[in-house]
């Protein structure tokens, strides 16, 4: 494998890891909060779907943003009344949120364009374009450093320079804030949280929102950067990937970063077989590289590579007690 | 109580003229959905033909999940639509254990063998079209590397691929092929971001015309070859109007013929296996002003020429499903 194939690859996994990444920490802000959050899949796929279609009709990929982002906080506000403000069961109703935004972003798009529930094709304006960041040109030259500054770190849109800046943001919030500890307690030992005199059903409305816009703007990526337009299921189980990413990285937000690019690395070599053949001399079937992130999610879950624990009060409604 | 009853009689005998004067003919489209701009929009198409031209009406069904298939076929043969068209592989076992329960109902399934006495199994030589649009690949790619990207790795994909390798070959013997699938789920056949990668993945590698055999994920190797600057070549449908000056060429299948001639036939649909060649204009491929810039006169002529040479008996493309090997590919 040459020096080119590999910054190609790595490319391409920076592309794939995005979505994935913007996802992951979607699901953090939530979980953490301790509200399991399943229904990222049908968040990502309702933006994409508004992004796409606001994105055509306005022009402008910015207001489709915008409308990606509202379409997923909508979701993001049924799940956290369904599961904070009802306390009805949290998986169960992201399941549903799945299954309605499957169905529900085929038919308005069928409704606005009649293109069998896609969105027309974005052009111009209409689409995120690739930013050349400094010195891209100048530098392209300069051995080694320069080809992977010019390929793989220049020359992406400005959604994936904010999935990647969100990261340290995150732990800055988690870690750093009066917010971010109280979002961190509320998932552990929401009693104590509320002892203290603070709103456990405030702080998991915002947490389940902040995953909403992240989600929005995975979506939005999806059909207006990636893409040029929504089409049905595009998503294509991405959402799923990303719970996996987030248990892979036990919750914490760099180590998210890191199992979302080494998801988006497995999908990129499974890209390039022939690569794969090429390094270890060994015939290794596709569907084995799509398989790995799972895998070694069952991996991590099994606790052979330290152990997944997840914030303890994840999954239960609050109840005062009275 | 009598008057009930005859409102009963009433109503059924009515019910049955009904379904005896109707007898629509019913189509169901599968998962890629009815406007897949490919393969279920040409059954569509044919479907809307035969309606404008005879005035009459159809009944028409989607599929959303995997386990509709028996019912929806059982609800529609019930209903009395004769026949009933499916489109697509995936209805063969279905329809194998359906067809015998409704002996005077004539079905019709396009891309699958049933062998039962009411059904007519249109099936495609797909090779045969691929094998053109594979020429054309060869004829005009600069770089001497050409991609396949399939979409679920199924036996009848691979044959779309190994049709348009050979093709390639033939008209560039030192071409290099690339072929890839999407995947081994029904997903596959709905991923535009993996197939946009998949694209860019082979425009690494070289490849300057790709052709996409996958279904939605197929919109998504346009548009990236598109924004790539490089060729692509469409399927089932003409797809050469998405990006004017960008697409190639498409490989047609005729479904709509197919579609057509079925709901034409009516009830007196001719049971058997209905093959459809380039021989009978079932396969070919599209030219149109979308792409009349990018094929010179000798391209056509020489993929003419080996289209003739087919139809004659002359030139034998290798079917992959055939003896599941490709002389020209491995998959």
């Amino acid at each position: 494998m040459d020096y080119a194939t590999l910054l190609q690859i790595l490319d391409s996994t920076l592309r794939l890891a995005t979505p994935l990444l913007l996802a992951c920490l979607a699901g953090l802000y939530s979980e953490r909060a301790g509200v399991f959050d399943i229904g990222l899949e049908g968040k990502m796929l309702m933006a994409a779907m508004a992004s796409g279609a606001v994105a055509f009709l306005t022009g402008s990929v910015w207001l489709g943003l915008l409308a990606g982002i509202g379409a997923s906080l909508v979701l993001a506000a049924i799940h956290g009344l369904a599961s904070i403000t009802f306390r009805g069961n949290q998986l169960i109703a992201g399941v549903a949120l799945n299954f309605l935004a499957s169905g529900i972003t085929v038919l308005i798009a069928q409704r606005l364009f009649g293109q069998g529930g896609r969105t027309p094709p974005l052009t111009g304006d209409g689409r995120f374009g690739p930013i050349t960041l400094p010195f891209a040109d100048a530098l392209k030259d300069v051995p080694i450093f320069g080809p992977l500054y010019h390929e793989v770190i220049s020359g992406h849109s400005f959604l994936v320079y904010l999935a990647i800046a969100l990261v340290p943001f995150t732990w800055w919030v988690l870690y750093r804030t009066r917010f971010g500890l109280r979002l961190r307690a509320v998932g552990e030992n929401p009693a104590a949280v509320d002892t203290a005199g603070v709103s456990v059903v405030g702080l998991r409305f915002a947490a389940v929102g902040i995953t909403g816009i992240l989600c929005g703007l995975a979506g939005a990526y999806m059909a207006t950067a990636l893409q040029a337009g929504f089409g049905r299921e595009m998503t294509a189980g991405r959402g799923y990937i990303a719970l996996a990413a987030l248990i892979f990285a036990k919750w914490r937000p760099v180590a998210a970063l890191w199992a979302c690019l080494l998801f988006g690395f497995f999908q990129a070599l499974a890209l390039r077989p022939d690569v794969v053949e090429a390094v270890v001399q060994v015939k290794i079937p596709v569907p084995f590289l799509d398989a790995l992130p799972y895998i070694l999610t069952v991996v991590v879950l099994a606790g052979f590579i330290g152990k997944a624990i997840p914030p303890r009060a994840g999954g239960e409604p609050y109840v005062k007690e009275r | 109580m009598t008057f009930m009853k005859s409102l009963y009689g009433a109503t059924a005998a009515l019910a049955l003229t009904a379904g005896v004067a109707a007898a629509e003919p019913a189509i169901i489209f599968d998962l890629g959905g009815k406007f897949d701009k490919s393969f279920n929009e040409a059954a569509f198409n044919g479907a809307t033909k035969w309606a404008t031209e005879t005035g009459g009406t159809f009944k028409e069904l989607e599929m959303q999940s995997e386990a509709q298939r028996e019912q929806a076929l059982r609800r529609l043969a019930e209903s009395g639509a004769n026949p009933v068209v499916m489109t697509g592989f995936a209805f063969g076992d279905v329809l194998n254990t359906v067809a015998p329960d409704f002996p005077d109902t004539k079905f019709a399934i396009i891309d699958m063998v049933v062998d039962q006495p009411n059904v007519k199994s249109v099936v495609f030589n797909e090779h045969e079209g691929s094998y053109l649009v594979g020429m054309m690949a060869g004829l005009a790619s600069k770089t001497g590397t050409v991609g396949f990207i399939g979409g679920m790795d199924i036996p009848l994909i691979r044959k779309f691929g190994c049709g348009y390798a050979q093709g390639v070959v033939a008209a560039n013997p030192a071409a290099k092929v690339i072929l890839n699938m999407t995947g081994t789920t029904p997903a596959a056949w709905n991923d535009p971001v993996k197939g946009a990668e998949l694209a860019t993945a082979q425009q690494s590698q070289g490849a300057d015309v790709i052709y996409a055999a996958a279904g939605g994920t197929g919109i998504g190797v346009l548009q990236t070859a598109a924004d790539l600057g490089i060729l692509s070549i469409g399927v089932d449908s003409n797809q050469n109007y998405m990006h004017p000056g960008k697409v190639l060429t498409s490989m047609l299948k005729r479904v709509d013929n197919a579609v057509y001639e079925a709901f034409k036939e009516g009830v007196d649909l001719k049971p058997g296996i209905n093959v459809m060649g380039l021989a009978n204009d079932g396969v070919g491929y599209a030219m149109d002003e979308n792409n009349a810039s990018l094929v010179t006169p000798e391209m056509q002529a020489k993929v003419d020429e080996a289209a003739a040479k087919i139809k004659s008996g002359e030139l034998v493309v290798h079917d992959y499903m055939s003896d599941n090997t490709c002389p020209a590919a491995t998959f």
